[in-house]
């Protein structure tokens, strides 16, 4: 990472949904940051927030209290700095559209002369391995591949940070590997930012240079760990490395906390 | 034997085509014939003065509709019947579009779209003839009165349910708002929007011949009514069998535009059968 400097920064988030029935409050306390060209994953135990703060984020909710940052400036509404590759993919993708008209429909609005548009379109299909399939629509697609489209549609909009909510839960394991490592690949050949949300503590750790590990429900940061494995990675040499199970027992073992409540809640926030 | 099993496999190929024609043929036109047949038998040994024979009324079908009649008669009311249809369409997926966009218009207007929609259209026909006096526009405004409806709540529904994940896809990306309405409100809504305008269309043509029949000095329906009148009974049924051959018209072109619009939802439906 050549470029240290702070892309994302989030700031004593808290979002409280309000409701009849009594208020519940989804994140508590969460704050982080995250530097340009970075992969962070976070993960966290099942139903602790994640989507809700990836939605603040994303400027799609707003924060009962709290900062989101993006280069400086304060997120109060979706940016253009930011995608987001959707965990439903087939309600997410258009099916009336082509695969091309997918892709190509957030770039319509930039300004950007016909030529240039297509070439995006073009070598964003191509980056995820789908140039023969610009012409069929979605529907016609495996699921991995539905997913492939949502990424490129995401990528074409050259976004500086990438954020996918769980977007591989949906597709079978080995579809699910491929897709990994085109996320990887992306990162590293591209130097987009990618903040990944999952709730696969294996996917953290192969995938992420950094896996923040959220608390259940109200959600704080409980850990932020920085993945010291190589940065060649691969599906069968790193996930067989000691320090990869280590890794993964850590993060394992904080999720079990999480769970469990044990962890200590930050200081300031109570 | 490898003879026989080619022979066995090419057989059915070979036959394939021709008599698949000859059955959608005969599946299509089979009925119909055979309804034809059993009238003409039925007609010639009646002696009710009422059921004429089908080749009295083709007789008559000529004789009344091809030549002038066409002109003064049918084109006026297609004419009619189109305008009408097109106003409905236009009116009732615009009006239904902004008030399915628009929440707190769409609770104030709901009961209220609802009562209209029960009212049956013929009995504004007065109401309307006052106000416009027998005109054609009288009897346009009368067809929109009663085909809008399908459209108008068909369209209102399909917009309001628009996909939630669809929505925050557009948000994300910044979509703008007629990009917006165009690539995702409104394609999103279409199998609702065409299941109301097939509704709309049998209902204007309904009300194309009822408009007619109260107050007009031509159209379709106006003949139909005065063949009655003066006892011309196979004029009068060859003036039914022109409104059936409209009606057929419409549903097929209906369906071409609806296989067109609509291709992705049945290739979508298809692909979950499969």
């Amino acid at each position: 990472m050549p470029d240290r400097s702070v892309l994302l920064r989030v700031e004593k988030l808290r979002k409280v949904y309000e409701s009849a029935t009594g208020n519940v409050e989804a994140i508590g306390d969460v704050s982080f940051t995250m530097n340009a060209g970075e992969l962070v994953c976070i993960v966290g135990p099942s139903g602790c927030g994640k989507t809700t703060l990836l939605k603040c984020l994303a400027g799609l909710l707003r924060p009962t209290s709290g900062v989101v940052e993006m280069d400086g400036s304060p997120v109060t509404g979706p940016s253009p700095a930011m995608a987001v590759v959707f965990q439903e993919y087939g309600r997410s993708l258009y099916p009336w559209l082509t695969v091309r008209g997918n892709v190509e429909l957030p770039l319509r609005h930039k300004k950007l002369s016909r030529a240039e548009r297509d070439k995006l379109v073009t070598d964003a299909l191509e980056a995820v391995g789908l140039g023969h399939a610009a012409r069929s629509h979605p529907w016609q697609l495996s699921g991995g591949m539905q997913q492939r489209v949502a990424i490129a549609r995401a990528v074409a909009y050259q976004p500086e940070v990438l954020i996918m909510d769980e977007p591989f839960a949906a597709v079978d394991a080995q579809t699910r590997a491929d897709l990994e490592d085109l996320v990887r690949e992306l990162h590293r050949s591209r130097g987009i930012s990618v903040l990944f949300v999952t709730h696969d503590i294996d996917e953290s750790v192969y995938l992420g240079q950094r896996v923040l590990v959220l608390s259940k429900s109200p959600t704080w940061v409980q850990e932020d760990l920085v993945v010291d494995l190589p940065p060649e990675r691969d599906q069968i040499t790193t996930r067989a490395l000691p320090r990869f199970t280590e890794l993964r027992t850590h993060v394992y073992d904080q999720i079990q906390r999480a769970k469990r409540g044990q962890a200590a809640a930050p200081q300031a926030a109570r | 034997m490898t003879a026989y099993t080619e022979r066995l496999a090419a057989g059915p190929r070979a036959r394939g085509i021709g008599s698949r024609i000859a059955a959608s043929f005969l599946y299509t036109l089979g009925l119909p014939m055979l309804l034809l047949v059993v009238w003409g038998l039925v007609a010639t040994r009646s002696t009710s003065r009422f059921f004429p024979g089908p080749l009295t009324i083709f007789d008559a079908f000529v004789q009344t509709w091809v030549g002038p009649a066409f002109v003064e008669d049918v084109l006026p009311s297609l004419y009619r019947l189109g305008l009408g249809i097109t106003a409905s369409i236009v009116v009732g997926i615009a009006a239904g579009t902004v008030i399915g966009l628009v929440q707190w218009l769409r609770e104030l207007l709901e009961p209220l779209l609802e009562f209209f929609r029960a009212i049956p259209p013929p009995v504004l026909i007065p109401v309307v003839m006052l106000l416009l006096g027998i005109t054609d526009t009288m009897k346009v405004v009368v067809i929109v009165s009663g085909a809008i409806w399908p459209i108008l709540l068909n369209t209102i529904e399909g917009v309001r349910a628009t996909d939630s994940v669809m929505k925050e896809t557009a948000d994300s990306f910044q979509i703008t708002w007629w990009e917006r309405l165009w690539f995702l409100v409104l394609p999103a809504a279409s199998p609702r929007i065409m299941a109301g305008v097939r509704q709309g269309l049998s209902v204007a043509l309904i009300l194309m011949v009822i408009s007619e029949m109260f107050a007009s000095s031509a159209g379709l329906g106006y003949r139909i009514a005065y063949f009655q009148r003066n006892y011309l009974i196979a004029e009068m049924w060859s003036g039914i069998l022109l409104l059936g051959l409209v009606g057929v018209f419409l549903a097929v072109v209906f369906g071409l535009v609806e296989r067109r619009v609509l291709r992705w939802y049945h290739g979508i439906r298809e692909v979950n059968r499969a």
